[in-house]
């Protein structure tokens, strides 16, 4: 057969990797990486820059991402593909909280375009920016899986569904 | 009769708690393979029997997916579950994650043992964190009662699960690329074949199945192939989850035999809102064509019942849509979606994604052509089955559909640039 499927390892493995992070982030990624065959340290990217970014306040940084490359032994190309492919990863930085509004089908027919008026009237920005205190960022995503809920947003990790005008107000007030 | 298969403990409290499973037989399917040492084939035999067809959309059969790995190759196999729930319009799975991970737990054990994997791995759509949770501590659950790890209960045979976070894309629920995402790639479908029985994760042999299937497997067994196939009709074995959204008054998941008229699905899901007429329906997630209302209502929820009138049961996401909607809108927001997760592999469907949204686009806002209807058509039928996965032919067939039913709204938009429908 001619398919080939190898890791894609650097030739020379970084050797310091106790002074990559800090040790809680350190440990949560070799938990990752525990779960892949050892010469498959990489099936731990998603997750290593899931804990890198959450752990530079929402955001990655092109010295970050070498970072996560030198812990995995990839090449930061490798890093920088698949940060830049999945939606969830920012290479900007965002607002404290993160507010995922889909606009998708169902959500759409059930009103997503006046809760995203409604959001943006309220906090003065538009989809895509941050609140100039950095408080909070409005981000336009693709369906999040909870169309029974539509309207919906995902904040931080959390889902909220049904969105009305008044529960948004209610939502975005408790936010710090 | 509902609520049989993967929601069959759904009126329990707390039904993701191990011992709220266990009350209801949970894990006994698996305890007496494990003690008895059925044989493999038999466990295939019964799956192949039961007429269960992928959940997750494509509709394949999955006991025969299962046959296609050679169980006595030597090194490693794989499981792997496809929770990687993101067609638009469906919301199943992460009910099943949230609510009776166990089922799945077992189901992936079960199907490891068939195929002679010994790890299996779940991946899970990154946004669904609360579903993922729930997930992680049902394994701990398993992992502390003998059901994972080595040597279950004595059998000499071993299993471990983990769970894998998506990252946000859509494409990544065609199987290959979740296969490459799992490597630690950005998640482009591979070429097939080889197909993953033969060349999957890592490399190795791999199974993978839809949560929904992989979940129905436990039931299946303590039920026999046959009560399962029963339960739905010709062709379309089984229950089904559907996701039900759209402008309805109790938008849910229901799980329902197939073959269940939809006009029954749609009083479960509450009716029309505000006493709307029904004007037109998605079935299978926004992948599949359209439906007009009057001709949904004298339709079956099953796989033959949907092809014949020209579209797909896909992953049973209903969306509704009634007579206020403009179906140029609903196109256009469709067909942006594909043009944003096209993951940019194959020409046809990175440029003829962006393309068939550009020319929606301009039609819904007032600056379509007359030609631009035969250029619709055309461009569909040149992304549509040149392509490595399916997603070319998931953005066509939407257009294929609005237009084959819908062709005199976008006649009007184009004609009067503004919409008939206020």
């Amino acid at each position: 057969m001619g398919f080939k499927n190898a890791p894609m390892t650097t030739i020379k493995p970084f050797q310091a990797k106790q002074t990559l992070f800090n040790p809680e982030v350190r440990a949560e990624i070799d938990k990752w990486m525990a779960k892949y065959p050892g010469e498959w340290k990489q099936s731990a990217v998603m997750a290593a820059l899931r804990l890198v970014q959450d752990d530079n306040g929402g955001y990655l940084t092109e010295e970050l991402m070498d970072q996560v490359a030198a812990y995995l032994d990839m090449p930061p190309i490798a890093v920088y593909e698949v940060a830049t492919f999945y939606s969830m990863y920012e290479l900007k930085p965002v607002g404290r909280h993160k507010v995922c509004v889909c606009t998708n089908v169902s959500c759409m027919i059930n009103g997503s375009d006046r809760i995203v008026e409604h959001m943006q009237k309220r906090l003065g920005i538009r989809l895509g920016e941050t609140s100039e205190d950095g408080r909070i960022t409005l981000k336009e995503v693709e369906c999040l899986g909870a169309c029974g809920g539509a309207p919906m947003f995902q904040i931080g990790k959390k889902y909220y569904e049904n969105l009305t005008p008044e529960l948004i107000d209610s939502i975005l007030d408790g936010l710090e | 009769m509902a609520n049989e298969v993967c929601f069959r403990n759904m009126d329990l409290e707390r039904p993701w708690l191990m011992e709220q499973y266990r009350s209801r037989g949970g894990y006994d399917m698996l305890t007496r393979i494990l003690q008895q040492k059925t044989p493999p084939d038999q466990i295939i035999d019964e799956v192949k029997a039961s007429g269960l067809r992928g959940r997750g959309g494509a509709g394949f059969p999955t006991g025969l997916k299962w046959s296609f790995i050679s169980r006595n190759a030597p090194g490693q196999k794989y499981v792997v579950c496809n929770s990687d729930e993101g067609e638009p319009g469906t919301f199943k799975d992460r009910d099943i994650l949230r609510y009776n991970p166990h089922q799945l737990i077992e189901g992936m054990i079960i199907a490891g043992y068939a195929i002679g994997a010994t790890v299996g791995f779940n991946y899970i759509r990154g946004e669904f964190w609360e579903p993922y949770e729930r997930f992680e501590a049902a394994l701990q659950e398993a992992r502390e009662a003998g059901f994972l790890g080595t040597d279950l209960l004595g059998s000499g045979f071993d299993f471990e699960l983990h769970s894998h976070l998506g990252g946000g894309a859509y494409v990544c629920g065609e199987e290959t690329a979740l296969l490459e995402s799992i490597e630690g790639k950005k998640g482009q479908p591979r070429y097939k074949p080889p197909f993953p029985a033969h060349f999957g994760l890592y490399g190795r042999p791999t199974i993978i199945n839809n949560t929904e299937s992989l979940a129905s497997i436990p039931v299946i067994l303590e039920q026999g192939g046959a009560w399962f196939k029963n339960l739905g009709v010709e062709n379309s074995g089984g229950a089904k989850l559907f996701s039900i959204s759209g402008n309805i008054n109790n938008p849910g998941v229901f799980e329902i035999p197939m073959g269940t008229p939809f006009s029954t699905l749609l009083e479960m899901a509450g009716g029309m809102k505000d006493g709307r007429r029904l004007k037109a329906v998605i079935p299978g997630g926004s992948s599949s064509p359209v439906i007009p209302g009057e001709q949904m209502m004298e339709l079956t929820m099953d796989y033959d019942a949907i092809a014949k009138a020209g579209s797909m049961l896909g992953s049973g996401a209903v969306i509704v849509l009634d007579d206020s909607n403009c179906m140029v809108k609903i196109l256009e927001r469709m067909s942006w979606f594909y043009a944003e997760e096209s993951c940019g592999q194959c020409t046809p469907c990175r440029e003829g994604t962006g393309w068939l949204y550009r020319v929606v686009s301009r039609i819904e806002n007032g600056q379509g052509r007359p030609e631009d209807l035969d250029l619709l058509d055309d461009m569909t039928v040149k992304i549509a089955g040149r392509t490595i996965c399916a997603l070319g032919d998931a953005a066509a067939m939407p257009v294929q559909g609005m237009l084959k039913h819908f062709r005199e709204e976008f006649e009007y938009h184009i004609e009067h640039k503004k919409c008939m429908v206020d």
